[in-house]
């Protein structure tokens, strides 16, 4: 494969990357949003493994299996087995204003190649253009947790920010170093046993896994 | 004893503590062996700290350790901070337990992961790369999150939840910043892991890309903010420092906050280099006198005990970051100094508040009263520490409040009124609302119980000596950490 190939095939997966943010930013039903979820994680693998390719980094393999494994198979089951346990499979949650949180995605979109772009003229990498998508898919991440009131939907949105860092990484310097990849995906296995305890918890102090209902503390009485 | 030994030990003995205790769970013996991890973790750290003291600066585990005047006392700091609290958590928690707050696996829980969070810091401090910063400091979150959730009651897993969240979300823009970082570091310096080490990136900083570095501190000022809790970042904070345990608390305010600071200065550290100009202080500015501000007059309006403590966390933090980005030696100087009496005096409050909520059954400030009748050491360390904290001499705070604001009226004039007004406005409502605490009759449903001295007495004698006697070995420390951060 030349380089203007891989380049495209880069670019083209990393199009489908942002696509998946979009789809999972207004997915009402929690158990598509966890297999838009594994997709996403499906498309930063083959991407790692493409750009490792390209660049002959072969560090970059041991990223994407640890991509696969850990986003497309392990939290997607634990996820589902959570769910499953909590039996909220069914629950379906309302979103308000799907076309506003639309278009406030777009306008991340644009925002993050505009802040970019020194980036873009800096680097020399064939990966470069596709920096700003990551920046974008780690907002549109953030929005979700924002516009989202269900503590699964929460940490979807939690996980496809660090997604979004994972494939910056990727794009603007062929990945970070291996240790510290490693130690960010420990992290993550940290952070979803955590949340999985947590579930428990929320479920049985609040009788629903409805983030609303916390509002508890507040500034003054 | 050669240093990487001595930091081995250091970083080992906390996580080994935590392995055991994770197995001897609820045991009887269980909060002394918490002590013994503690005590000898704070015996590494003052080995290392001597060490350093001897020799300067050094590198240690085929560079991925990193030791310099400015994490060691931080070191020394973070281990004794924790060895006293798990003296007072001793007692603390069984109590805690025999009121069925706590059961039989929140115990086991509460006492592994006190000492992970100890490691997570120390990793922090020490190491000496950026990525791996990022790793600890993520990992220190993790591990107090379901502490902070530990009574399991809807407020506690609420404030854990936003904790979890909003710290979370924080930090990974950090990462992204860090991602950044690396991209300006690898056209320097290469490819690998070398490229992250602070060593190597503080000597070639002035050819690292401006832009860049300017792009990425944005970012690593939010995430590392967000856990130093500035704001209006600070959402979490209160929240979190008020519902979990008090030993947890006082950690929380006086150790992680701390950390988190720390990592933004090295990173300012580094960006001011590439830049040359003064924005990244400039923003932290921005960030410091917001805190101060609005976290005075937050505190006017507090109810809860905890809560209350927690916003003077934050006003502290404030002042902390406001003279980091001032920069200069006498703000630096006095950051640096700040940063440690504030650590000591606000955990020592913290022990006094545990027990008067205990002695009271609640964390209500109008419910509690008489503490000096009831039990003179909680009155009276609570009395000294709050006077300490708002900056009356001649405790230390008095002195690092004071060489902060000299350098204000030297290098910014235009910040001092703003700066006064937040010292001036913590000070009435904090000594306006403590007095009616320890003053006064001893209400009927107060409790005498038995209290922990050594924690408080020890911590609120350090802050004395320290504001009136600042020992040598500490000033020229200082003098070398503020040559560093340069």
């Amino acid at each position: 494969m030349d380089i203007e190939t891989v380049a495209s095939l880069s670019s083209f997966l990393a199009a489908l990357v942002l696509l998946t943010a979009f789809a999972m930013l207004v997915q009402k039903r929690i158990y598509s949003l966890i297999h838009l979820f594994a997709w996403q994680g499906l498309l930063l693998s083959a991407n790692t493994a493409v750009v490792g390719y390209v660049a002959a980094k072969h560090h970059l393999y041991i990223s994407s299996l640890l991509t696969l494994s850990l986003k497309v198979v392990l939290l997607p089951y634990i996820l589902h087995v959570l769910i499953h346990r909590l039996k909220i499979r069914k629950e379906i949650e309302t979103i308000v204003n799907v076309p506003m949180t639309m278009l406030i995605g777009l306008a991340l979109v644009i925002f993050s190649y505009h802040l970019t772009a020194p980036v873009r003229e800096l680097s020399s990498l064939v990966t470069r253009s596709t920096l700003a998508v990551a920046l974008a898919t780690v907002l549109i991440g953030l929005l979700m947790m924002i516009t989202r009131k269900h503590a699964v939907t929460q940490i979807i949105g939690f996980l496809a920010m660090e997604n979004g860092l994972f494939f910056a990484a990727t794009s603007a310097t062929y990945g970070m170093p291996l240790v510290v990849e490693l130690g960010v995906a420990l992290d993550i296995l940290i952070a979803a046993f955590i949340f999985g305890i947590f579930f428990f918890h929320i479920n049985t102090a609040f009788d629903s896994l409805d983030v609303e209902k916390m509002a508890k503390l507040k500034e003054v009485d | 004893m050669s240093t990487s030994l001595m930091l081995l030990i250091l970083l080992s003995v906390p996580l080994c503590a935590a392995v055991v205790l994770a197995f001897v769970g609820d045991r009887r013996l269980a909060p002394e062996i918490n002590i013994l991890g503690s005590a000898a973790t704070f015996a590494a750290g003052l080995g290392l700290a001597l060490e350093v003291y001897e020799v300067g600066p050094m590198l240690a585990g085929g560079n991925f350790f990193f030791v310099d005047a400015f994490n060691v006392y931080l070191s020394v700091l973070t281990s004794f901070v924790s060895m006293t609290t798990a003296i007072f958590s001793r007692r603390y928690m069984r109590r805690e337990r025999e009121h069925g707050r706590v059961g039989h696996v929140g115990m086991r829980f509460y006492h592994a992961m006190f000492q992970l969070f100890i490691f997570a810091m120390l990793l922090c401090l020490l190491t000496n790369n950026i990525g791996v910063l990022w790793i600890a400091m993520e990992l220190a979150t993790l591990s107090t999150v379901l502490l902070v959730s530990l009574y399991r009651t809807p407020t506690a897993i609420e404030a854990a939840w936003k904790y979890f969240i909003l710290c979370g979300v924080g930090i990974s823009q950090a990462l992204f910043g860090t991602v950044l970082l690396y991209f300006a570091a690898e056209k320097v310096l290469g490819e690998g892991g070398d490229a992250l080490l602070w060593t190597n990136l503080s000597q070639v900083s002035g050819q690292l890309e401006p832009t860049v570095l300017s792009l990425a501190f944005v970012f690593l000022m939010v995430g590392y903010g967000t856990k130093v809790g500035l704001v209006p970042l600070h959402n979490w904070l209160p929240d979190a420092h008020s519902e979990g345990p008090t030993p947890i608390s006082a950690v929380l305010s006086g150790l992680l906050l701390n950390i988190a600071l720390y990592a933004l200065v090295r990173c300012k550290v580094l960006v001011d280099g590439s830049t040359h100009t003064h924005r990244a202080g400039n923003i932290m500015m921005g960030f410091g006198l917001l805190s101060i501000l609005v976290a005075a007059f937050s505190l006017l309006r507090q109810k809860d005990i905890k809560r209350m403590f927690s916003y003077s966390s934050i006003e502290h933090m404030g002042i902390a970051t406001f003279a980091f980005g001032l920069g200069g030696p006498i703000a630096t100087f006095g950051a640096l100094l700040h940063m440690l009496v504030h650590s000591l005096a606000k955990s020592a409050i913290f022990f006094t508040v545990g027990h008067a909520s205990q002695m009271h059954r609640t964390q209500e400030m109008d419910r509690i009263k008489g503490l000096f009748r009831g039990n003179p050491l909680v009155g009276w360390g609570m009395m000294f520490g709050v006077m300490a904290i708002v900056g009356m001499p001649p405790f230390g705070i008095f002195t690092s409040e004071f060489l902060i604001l000299t350098a204000t009226i030297k290098d910014a004039p235009l910040m001092t009124p703003f700066l006064l007004l937040g010292l001036g406005v913590a000070f009435a409502a904090l000594l306006r609302k403590v007095q009616p605490m320890v003053a006064g009759e001893v209400p009927d449903y107060q409790k005498s119980m038995k209290v922990a001295h050594l924690p408080v007495v020890l911590h609120m004698a350090l802050v004395l000596v320290i504001g009136v006697y600042l020992p040598d070995f500490l000033s020229q420390w200082f003098h070398t950490a503020v040559e560093l951060l340069k």
